[in-house]
């Protein structure tokens, strides 16, 4: 169960290995989460923090997980509840960021990212959460991105497939009012991990450590929307509202 | 089944569950019979402040339609009544009689089931221990199947482990309690100002001896020198002769009962370091320095109640009271407590401070010793640690946190804090062996019943 202070037991992880799933998985066992589940794609890839999260004290497992292998998604809900029993938290922090995906990538590179960050979170997402629903309490922590709330041209592809994932669990957030389970959607800006090396930070950029510890202060105070860092929502709302033939002109 | 979202009294944590409300002990055996893997829990006026009377995905017994009050003799003092009767409604006809509940919590508003499932305690634990010490017979529909009658001759186990038990051990339907008698409705109280902790617990200690009731507030945003400063309260059931001659004409009748209707006017989030450390001052300064007067019962007793749904100023965050026990002898750990929460900067209203009797039931929470007890706003991650922190030091110190009020124990410390959680578990299993009576507090805090 989840305390009065945002604190859980029991934590399902799809997309164990990004940086800051790694980051607030372990920020929620530092608090007390004992019971994990690590889904990745790779699982082999995971082990090292179920084993650390271990040490930590919890009981720290590992499943394989396909994004896009959709058919498989009723199947994955159901071995986490097996595992896990009650699952206080699902963190959603699978993605492709596919910097190079755009104007000139085949359409199958451009499905690729759509399919991974938005088709592919839905499905998994759906199942978890009528789960959540019967046991009558639960959070979907959903990261989405800054890149969702405006696509820009430099990587409109993924920029598209955060806006759909934003839009389609702040809707799941309110198709599930009153059922004791909730949708908290995270927005960083540009975060530091191996998903983005090589990049040229974004202003405002931000660490995995940082999103985790928004995340952990957004589960405490019940928060729908979590910006990271907080100035962003200033900022987008600004960029939000600039007139198109301003906006293309940005050097973003 | 109607589907509903439920928190404490904090505002904490909603669940959802199905919630039934049966009106009679047969309706209730049916749902304990045909219980749903989540298992049952019974509610009463959802006045826990955590999550004690939730229970996610389960089924949420409403026992409000439980409201008969069987049978008063003012001849012998005694009051057979069902289990979601309110105490307020309790007091309604008892006090005019000439009688008093024999304990009292902070609010009328729950129920005599609640009163016995929390154990709760009053001012006068000192002298006369929990609710439970006065409950002469109790009906409890076993989730086993069978209806049982607890008295403390014949089921001291059975009994002990339901007034405590936090509805774990089945449904109180029904419960015969002892009642005090008194002559008027009004109480004796004197007050006093103390200017630091080392004499508020001097005089807490001296005035125990001489008082049925006692209790201290204390500000626990005071620094330096007055740090620990409090207005400690003494009382006692007032006698005709000390009232005011125009009330001696009928001195059992009630004043101020009347709550300010709800405050949907108030903005919520009004509290916040700055507004209750000013009402912290002011609630100090207005006491007299050291008074004796004579107060209605109800102002005495239930200040709070005179604010209908007051936890809706802590906003949508909500709160959460953090109340513990530490035994006498480690009044060391008491004064760090305060420290650390002063240190913390956490806007705490008004705190509680009380001096306890013998122990009971092996969940009550009461012990030998002091309870500290403090409002706090949920809505601040940085709480967390702090909270986790002291847990620490009241189980080091042999002490424990009241789970009627917890929303957020480091799950790890309820064994330590309750030494007699084994003998517990051993009597509620009997009672309970499917495991049917479950809890959002069972699950977070999994050494309880140890089940998921």
């Amino acid at each position: 169960m989840r305390d009065a202070l945002g604190s859980v037991q029991s934590v399902l992880v799809l997309g164990a290995t990004s940086d800051i799933a790694a980051a607030t998985v372990r920020a929620l066992v530092g608090r007390r989460a004992r019971r994990v589940l690590l889904a990745a794609r790779n699982p082999d890839q995971a082990l090292a923090l179920a084993e650390e999260l271990r040490v930590l004290g919890a009981d720290a497992d590992v499943i394989a997980f396909d994004a896009r292998a959709t058919a498989a998604h009723e199947e994955l809900a159901r071995a986490a509840f097996d595992r896990l029993g009650d699952i206080d938290v699902v963190l959603v922090a699978f993605g492709t960021l596919g910097a190079d995906v755009g104007l000139a990538s085949d359409p199958a590179a451009i499905a690729a990212v759509l399919e991974t960050n938005f088709v592919g979170a839905a499905s998994a997402i759906v199942p978890i959460a009528r789960r959540m629903v019967d046991q009558g309490h639960g959070t979907i922590v959903v990261l989405s991105s800054v890149a969702g709330e405006r696509a820009r041209k430099s990587n409109f592809v993924y920029g598209a497939s955060k806006a759909g994932l934003d839009a389609f669990s702040q809707g799941l957030g309110d198709a599930l009012a009153a059922t004791g389970v909730t949708v908290t959607v995270v927005r960083p800006g540009f975060v530091h991990t191996k998903m983005t090396a090589g990049l040229r930070p974004a202003p405002l950029s931000t660490t995995p450590e940082a999103v985790a510890a928004a995340i952990v202060d957004g589960l405490a105070r019940r928060s729908e929307i979590v910006w990271t860092p907080r100035l962003l929502r200033v900022v987008m709302s600004l960029l939000r509202h600039l007139p198109r033939a301003l906006f293309r002109r940005l050097p973003v | 089944m109607a589907g509903r979202l439920l928190t404490g009294w904090g505002g904490t944590a909603p669940t959802r569950a199905h919630v039934l409300s049966p009106a009679d002990g047969g309706a209730i055996a049916d749902v304990l019979g045909g219980a749903p893997p989540r298992g049952v829990i019974p509610r009463g006026l959802g006045r826990s402040y955590g999550d004690a009377a939730q229970n996610a995905g389960g089924i949420v017994l409403d026992t409000t339609r439980l409201r008969d009050i069987h049978e008063f003799d003012p001849a012998n003092g005694l009051v057979t009544a069902d289990a979601g009767v309110s105490l307020d409604r309790l007091l309604a006809v008892l006090v005019p009689s000439g009688w008093f509940l024999p304990v009292v919590p902070g609010t009328r508003h729950v129920t005599l089931g609640g009163a016995i499932a929390a154990d709760v305690h009053g001012k006068n634990h000192h002298r006369d221990g929990t609710f439970g010490r006065h409950v002469r017979s109790a009906v409890l529909e076993a989730p086993g199947g069978e209806r049982i009658v607890l008295t403390p001759d014949g089921s001291p186990d059975e009994l002990w482990a339901t007034t405590g038990g936090m509805g774990l051990t089945g449904v109180v339907t029904r419960a015969t309690i002892a009642l005090t008698p008194i002559a008027t409705s009004w109480i004796a109280e004197t007050t006093r100002r103390t200017a630091d902790l080392d004499e508020t617990l001097e005089h807490m200690s001296a005035g125990d001896r001489h008082h049925q009731y006692t209790v201290a507030w204390i500000d626990c945003l005071a620094r330096g020198r007055r740090f620990g400063r409090s207005v400690a309260m003494w009382g006692d059931h007032a006698t005709v002769d000390e009232l005011p001659a125009r009330h001696r004409a009928d001195p059992l009748a009630r004043r101020d009962r009347r709550a300010l209707a709800s405050a949907p006017w108030l903005p919520s989030g009004l509290v916040r370091h700055e507004t209750v450390a000013a009402f912290n001052e002011l609630y100090f300064r207005r006491a007299p320095r050291s008074a004796r007067r004579i107060v209605p019962l109800d102002r005495f007793f239930f200040p709070l109640d005179a604010l209908d749904r007051w936890n809706r100023l802590y906003g949508r965050a909500g709160l959460l009271q953090y109340q513990v026990v530490v035994p006498f002898g480690r009044e060391d750990t008491l004064r760090t407590a305060l420290e650390v929460l002063n240190r913390s900067g956490a806007p705490a209203l008004l705190a509680v401070l009380k001096r306890f009797g013998p122990e009971h039931g092996p969940l009550s929470f009461p012990m030998p010793g002091w309870t500290l007890a403090m409002d706090l706003p949920a809505g601040r991650p940085a709480l967390a640690p702090v909270l986790d922190r002291l847990d620490e030091l009241v189980a080091e110190a042999g002490g424990r946190v009241y789970l009627a009020k917890d929303s957020r124990l480091r799950p790890d410390l309820l064994p330590a804090m309750y030494p007699r959680l084994a003998a517990w578990r051993r009597v509620r299993e009997a009672l309970d062996p499917d495991g049917v009576m479950r809890s959002d507090l069972a699950r977070r805090l999994p050494a309880l019943i140890g089940r998921g």
